[in-house]
C-alpha cells in the first residue's frame, strides 16, 4: 500500500471538490463528508506508516511517480511523491490533527451558514499540505506550497464580511508572496545549476557545486521558509491571521502550515549542510523569531494573539534546531510534532473559551474559568505544562533536546534558547492565570459554559497526545526513525552533564512561572488594558508587534506608494503627454489640412485641374530642356 | 481654312457663352452651336463619317437628352450669380487660362512635321476605311463598347427606377383621409380653389380672393411659384388694386365674386394625387 | 494644323473652367461634353496630320463612351433631383471633412 501516497491527497481533494460543487442540499451533511475524507486519509496514512515501519531502515522510502508533469526540452518534471520516514510523520500529524480539528469544527462552526464551504476549504488545505510534504520534486512541493497559501488565504478571510479579516487575509497572502518569490527563485536556481528540481537529485548534487551556489540556494529557501513560517523578517502576517476561525488558527497557523518552513529546511538539509553560511542564517532567523515571538506573546491581551506570538516563538525554536545541522534536524521535527499537538490543543482550548465567552478574545474579560469549563481547563492545562517543558510531558523532551543541541553548538545561542524557555513560561503562565484563575471579570450577559462533546473530545485526545508524545524520544527512537531522511545525527559533547542542563532549564522555567505568578497571580488584574502611555517601552513595543508593520510600511509600503504615485504621474504627464501630445499635433495639422476639404466637388475639380497643370508644366519643362 | 476661320470664333464664343449663360437652356443651345460647328470642322478635315455621327449622336441624341432632363428637372435650374466658394472663380479662371496657355505652348513646340493628309487613307471612302480599322484592329474595343452600352442602359434603368414601398392609396382611402383631415385640422376636403378671381391679366398667376377680400396664395400653381412668376399679394395690394379698379369705369358691383366657401381652403390634395 | 489644335485646347480649357465655375449639374455635364468634343477635334486633327484613320476611330470610341456616360450621368442627376429637389453640385457635399 506504500505506493498509495497519491490517494492520501486525492481523498481530501475530492472532498473539497465535492463540497464546493455540490448544491445547498449538502449543507446538512457536508461537514461529515469532509471529516470522513480527512479521517480516511488518516487511516490510510496510519496503515502506510505501519507498513513503512515494518521495513528495513534503509528501505524506508517509497517514491511513486504518477506521470510526467512538464517535459520541455531539458526541463523534465515528474509528478512524483515520496513516502519516507520524514513525510510519514507529517502525514500523520496533518491528517491526525486535521481530523481532530475537523471534528472540533463541527461543533465550533455549527451555526455558521457557510459551514460547508469552511469544511471544503479545510479539506483543500489538507490536500495541499499533504502535497507539500509528500512531494518528491521541488516543483510539486511548490504546488502544495501555493495550495496551502491559497487555503490559508481563504480561511483567514473566511469571515470576509469583517474588513479586518479581509485585510488580514490579504496581508498574509502578500507577505507569503515575498517568501514564495524566494522559493520560486530557489527552484529556478536549482534548475540552472543542476538541471533538475527533484528533491533527491538536488540534495545529492548540491555538494558538488561551489559553496556560493549552495549558500544562495539556502538563503532563497530560507526566504521561502520565513514567509510560510512567519519567521523574521516576514513575521508580520501571523498575528493578523488570527482573524480567521479558531480551528483554522489551530490547524494552519499553529500545527501544520506554519511549520512548512521547518519542513523545507529539514527536507533540503543537504543544501544547508553544504553551506555553513546559510545554516548560520537559519540559526539567526530562529534566534530572532524565538525571542521576538516570546516578547510579543508577553504583551498581548488577545488570547489568540498571545498564542500566535507563542507559535512564532516555538517555530523559532524549530528553525534554530534545524539550523544546527544534523545535530538538530530530528529535534526540530520532534518539537514540530509535539508543538503541533500541544499548540493545536491550546488553540482549540482558546476556541472553546471563546465559544463560552461569546467570541470575546480579550483575556482581561476572562478569569476564573477553571470552574466553568473544567474539561477545557484541564486539557489546556496539559498543553500549558507541555509547552513549559514540565518533566514527563512531550514538550519537556523536545525542548530540552533543542536547548541541549543549541548549547552544544554555541553557548550564546543556547543561552537565548534557555531565555526563550523562561519567557515562554512567563507568558503562558500569564495566559493561564488571566484566563482560568483569579476573579471573574466577565462582561455583562456572558455565561461561560463547557463546550459540547464534539469539541471537547478532540481536546482530550490532543491533550493526551501532548502529554504522551514524548515517548517518541524514548531510546532516541525519533532520531533513528528520521535517520534515512535527515542523515546521521551528530551529538556534541557538552561541558556539563545533561541532567545539569535539564535542571537549569527547569529552574529558568520555574523562574518565569514565579515571575508571572507575582505579577498576575497575586495581583488583581484590571479588566481594561493600561493605556500605552502607562506601560513600559518593552510592553509598548510588544503590543506593536515589535513595530514589524511599521518597518514594513516604512521600508516597502511607503516607498512603493510614492513610487507608484511617481509612476502614475510620469505615465499621465510624460508618456500620455507625449502620446496624446503627438496625437494633438497631428490633430491640429489635420485640422489645417481639413480646411481645403470643403466637400464641394468643384473645389476638388479645381485641384485636379491645378494638378494637371503642374504635370503639364513639368512635362513641358522636361521637353524644352 | 476659310471654314475654320469662320467657325472657330463662333465656337469659342459659344463655348464662352456656355460658361456665362445663366439659364441652362441657353447653355444647352450654346453647346449645340459648338457641336454643329465641330461637325463641320470634322467634315472639313476629311472625316465625313464622324461629321454624320456628331450631328446624329451628339446634336441629335445627347443634346436632346440634355434638354429632356432639363425639362424633367424643371424650372429652378437657373444658377445664382453669387459664387459661394471664396475666390473660386478667380482661381478657376487663372488656372484655366494658364492651362490653355501651357497647352498651346506645348502644341506650338511639338507639332512641326508636315501634314500628311487623309487622301490615301480615305481612298476607298472614309466609311470604308474606318470600318476596315474598326472591325479588324479595334474589333475587341468595339465589342467592349457594346458591353458598355448595355451596362449604361441597365444603369440608367436602375437609377431611374423607383421602388414603390407601399401600395398607392385607393380612392376610398384618399377620401377617408380628406375627411379625417377636415375633422381634425379643418383642412378643406374639396378641390383647391381656382386662381384668377383677382385678375387683371393672365389670371393663372394671380391668387384667388376670399370673400373677405384677402388673397389665397395656395390657389396659384406651384410651378409658377417656384419660377418666381408670381408675387404674393397681401391685403394692402388688394386694397390698392381694388382702389385702382374702383377708380376706373368698372362698377364694383359687377366684379366677379368667388363662390368658394369661406373655409380655410387646402392645397394638398393634388400633391397627394401625384404621389 | 496648329490652329485646329489650338482651337481644341481653347475649347478644352473653356470646358474645364466651365466645370469649375458652374453649379448646375446639367451645365457642368455640358461642359464635360465640351471637353470631350475638344479632344475629339484634336483626335481628328491628328488623324489628318498623320494620314491614317486611327485618330478618327479613337474619336468614334470617345463618342460612344460619351453617350454612355451622359446616359448614366443624367440618370444620376435625375435621381439626385428626385431625392434632394436640387441639381446644384454644391448641395451634394457629403464628402465634406
Amino acid at each position: 500500500m506504500l505506493e498509495l501516497s497519491w490517494l492520501l491527497i486525492a481523498i481530501p481533494l475530492a472532498g473539497a471538490a465535492l463540497l464546493l460543487t455540490w448544491g445547498k442540499e449538502s449543507d446538512r451533511f457536508g461537514h461529515l463528508i469532509a471529516t470522513a475524507c480527512s479521517a480516511a486519509s488518516f487511516v490510510l496514512g496510519l496503515v502506510m506508516f505501519i507498513q513503512l515501519a515494518g521495513r528495513d531502515p534503509e528501505d524506508r522510502s517509497v517514491t511513486e511517480t504518477l506521470g510526467t508533469w512538464i517535459d520541455a526540452g531539458a526541463f523534465h518534471v515528474e509528478f512524483s511523491f515520496t513516502f519516507d520516514t520524514l513525510s510519514s510523520l507529517f502525514v500523520l500529524l496533518i491528517t491526525g490533527v486535521g481530523t481532530l480539528i475537523h471534528v472540533y469544527s463541527i461543533g465550533y462552526m455549527a451555526h455558521d451558514p457557510r459551514r460547508r464551504r469552511f469544511f471544503a476549504f479545510l479539506n483543500l488545505f489538507i490536500a495541499a499540505m499533504l502535497t507539500l510534504v509528500l512531494a518528491a520534486d521541488y516543483l510539486v512541493l511548490f504546488l502544495g506550497w501555493e495550495g496551502v497559501g491559497l487555503a490559508s488565504y481563504l480561511l483567514i478571510g473566511f469571515w470576509q464580511h469583517k474588513p479586518s479579516a479581509a485585510a488580514a487575509a490579504k496581508k498574509a497572502f502578500v507577505l507569503n508572496r515575498v517568501g514564495d518569490l524566494g522559493m520560486a527563485l530557489a527552484i529556478m536556481t536549482m534548475f540552472a545549476w543542476f538541471g533538475t528540481t527533484s528533491i533527491a537529485a538536488v540534495n545529492a548534487q548540491v555538494h558538488s557545486v561551489s559553496g556560493n551556489v549552495a549558500t544562495a540556494l539556502g538563503l532563497l529557501l530560507l526566504l521561502g521558509a520565513c514567509g510560510k513560517s512567519a519567521q523574521f523578517p516576514l513575521q508580520a502576517w501571523l498575528l493578523d491571521a488570527m482573524e480567521g476561525p479558531t480551528p483554522v488558527s489551530a490547524l494552519i497557523h499553529a500545527a501544520t502550515m506554519v511549520t512548512a518552513g521547518v519542513y523545507l529546511v529539514v527536507r533540503s538539509h543537504d543544501v544547508f549542510d553544504a553551506s555553513p553560511t546559510a545554516r548560520n542564517f537559519v540559526i539567526a532567523v530562529g534566534f530572532i523569531t524565538l525571542l521576538a515571538g516570546a516578547w510579543i506573546g508577553c504583551t498581548k491581551d488577545d488570547i489568540k494573539k498571545a498564542l500566535a506570538g507563542s507559535t512564532m516563538s516555538q517555530i523559532g525554536y524549530m528553525m534554530l534546531a534545524a539550523g544546527l545541522g544534523p545535530a538538530g534536524y530530528a529535534f526540530a521535527i520532534f518539537h514540530l510534532l509535539t508543538h503541533g499537538f500541544f499548540k493545536a490543543n491550546m488553540f482549540l482550548g482558546a476556541g472553546s473559551v471563546m465559544h463560552g465567552m461569546n467570541d470575546d478574545v480579550d483575556m482581561r474579560h476572562y478569569g476564573g474559568l477553571s470552574k466553568a469549563m473544567p474539561i477545557t481547563f484541564y486539557t489546556f492545562g496539559i498543553g500549558y505544562l507541555a509547552i513549559l517543558g514540565f518533566p514527563g510531558t512531550s514538550g519537556f523532551f523536545s525542548k530540552d533536546k533543542i536547548i541541549e543541541a543549541a548549547l552544544g553548538h554555541n553557548i550564546w545561542v543556547g543561552l537565548a534558547a534557555l531565555l526563550g524557555a523562561g519567557i515562554t513560561a512567563f507568558y503562558m503562565t500569564r495566559l493561564m492565570l488571566m484566563t482560568f484563575f483569579g476573579q471573574k471579570r466577565w462582561r455583562e450577559g456572558v455565561h461561560p459554559h463547557e463546550s459540547p462533546a464534539v469539541m471537547t473530545v478532540p481536546l482530550v485526545i490532543l491533550a493526551a497526545l501532548s502529554l504522551l508524545a514524548g515517548v517518541m524520544a524514548l531510546g532516541d527512537w525519533i532520531e533513528e526513525w528520521l535517520e534515512p531522511a535527515t542523515g546521521h545525527p551528530v551529538h556534541h559533547e557538552l561541558a556539563v552533564p545533561i541532567w545539569v542542563v535539564t535542571v537549569i532549564v527547569l529552574v529558568v522555567v520555574a523562574a518565569g512561572v514565579a515571575l508571572a505568578w507575582v505579577l498576575y497571580g497575586r495581583r488583581e488584574i484590571a479588566d481594561t488594558a493600561p493605556a500605552d502611555s502607562e506601560v513600559s517601552v518593552f510592553t509598548r513595543a510588544g503590543r506593536a508587534e515589535l513595530y514589524g508593520n511599521n518597518v514594513n510600511d516604512a521600508l516597502v509600503g511607503r516607498p512603493a506608494t510614492h513610487l507608484t504615485r511617481a509612476l502614475v504621474w510620469a505615465d499621465a504627464k510624460v508618456i500620455d503627454g507625449l502620446v496624446s501630445g503627438s496625437a494633438d499635433r497631428i490633430g491640429e495639422i489635420s485640422g489645417e489640412l481639413r480646411k481645403p476639404q470643403t466637400g464641394f466637388v468643384r473645389s476638388y475639380a479645381l485641384m485636379v485641374l491645378g494638378g494637371a497643370l503642374v504635370v503639364l508644366l513639368g512635362l513641358l519643362a522636361v521637353t524644352l530642356a | 481654312m476659310t471654314a475654320f476661320w469662320i467657325l472657330a470664333p463662333v465656337m469659342v464664343l459659344a463655348a464662352i457663352g456656355l460658361i456665362f449663360a445663366r439659364k441652362a437652356v441657353h447653355a444647352a443651345l450654346c453647346l449645340a452651336v459648338v457641336m454643329i460647328c465641330l461637325a463641320m470642322l470634322y467634315a472639313a478635315q476629311g472625316a465625313p463619317f464622324l461629321f454624320a455621327v456628331q450631328i446624329i449622336v451628339y446634336t441629335g441624341a445627347i443634346m436632346m437628352l440634355f434638354l429632356f432632363v432639363l425639362m424633367l428637372v424643371g424650372v429652378e435650374t437657373t444658377d445664382s450669380v453669387v459664387e459661394t466658394i471664396k475666390g473660386h472663380r478667380a482661381a478657376a479662371a487663372i488656372v484655366g487660362i494658364l492651362f490653355a496657355l501651357v497647352l498651346t505652348t506645348a502644341i506650338a513646340q511639338s507639332v512641326s512635321a508636315a501634314v500628311v493628309g487623309l487622301g490615301e487613307a480615305n481612298a476607298n471612302g472614309n466609311v470604308h476605311g474606318l470600318a476596315s480599322l474598326l472591325f479588324t484592329e479595334y474589333v475587341l474595343a468595339f465589342e467592349f463598347t457594346a458591353a458598355l452600352m448595355i451596362v449604361a442602359v441597365l444603369g440608367a434603368m436602375v437609377l431611374a427606377h423607383r421602388e414603390r414601398l407601399v401600395d398607392p392609396p385607393t380612392q376610398a382611402e384618399l377620401q377617408a383621409r380628406r375627411m379625417r383631415d377636415y375633422a381634425e385640422t379643418g383642412k378643406h376636403p374639396g378641390n383647391a380653389p381656382t386662381p384668377g378671381v383677382f385678375a387683371r391679366h393672365n389670371a393663372v398667376d394671380t391668387p384667388a380672393l376670399l370673400p373677405d377680400g384677402t388673397p389665397l396664395p395656395e390657389s396659384v400653381p406651384g410651378t409658377l411659384v417656384s419660377r418666381h412668376q408670381f408675387e404674393v399679394h397681401d391685403a394692402a395690394d388688394v386694397t390698392r388694386v381694388v382702389g385702382e379698379i374702383s377708380a376706373s369705369d368698372i362698377d364694383p358691383d359687377e366684379r366677379p365674386v368667388t363662390t368658394e366657401k369661406p373655409d380655410v381652403p387646402e392645397s394638398g390634395t393634388d400633391e397627394e394625387d401625384r404621389a | 494644323m496648329t490652329e485646329y489644335l489650338t482651337l481644341s485646347m481653347l475649347l478644352f480649357s473653356i470646358g474645364a473652367v466651365g466645370v469649375l465655375v458652374r453649379r448646375n449639374a446639367i451645365v457642368v455635364f455640358m461642359c464635360v461634353e465640351l471637353m470631350l468634343n475638344a479632344t475629339n477635334l484634336a483626335f481628328v486633327s491628328f488623324a489628318r496630320q498623320h494620314g491614317n484613320l486611327d485618330g478618327q476611330v479613337a474619336a468614334f470610341f470617345v463618342m460612344v463612351v460619351a453617350a454612355a456616360e451622359v446616359t448614366i450621368g443624367l440618370a444620376i442627376i435625375v435621381s439626385i433631383y428626385r431625392t434632394r429637389r436640387t441639381t446644384s453640385v454644391d448641395e451634394a457635399n457629403l464628402l465634406k471633412a
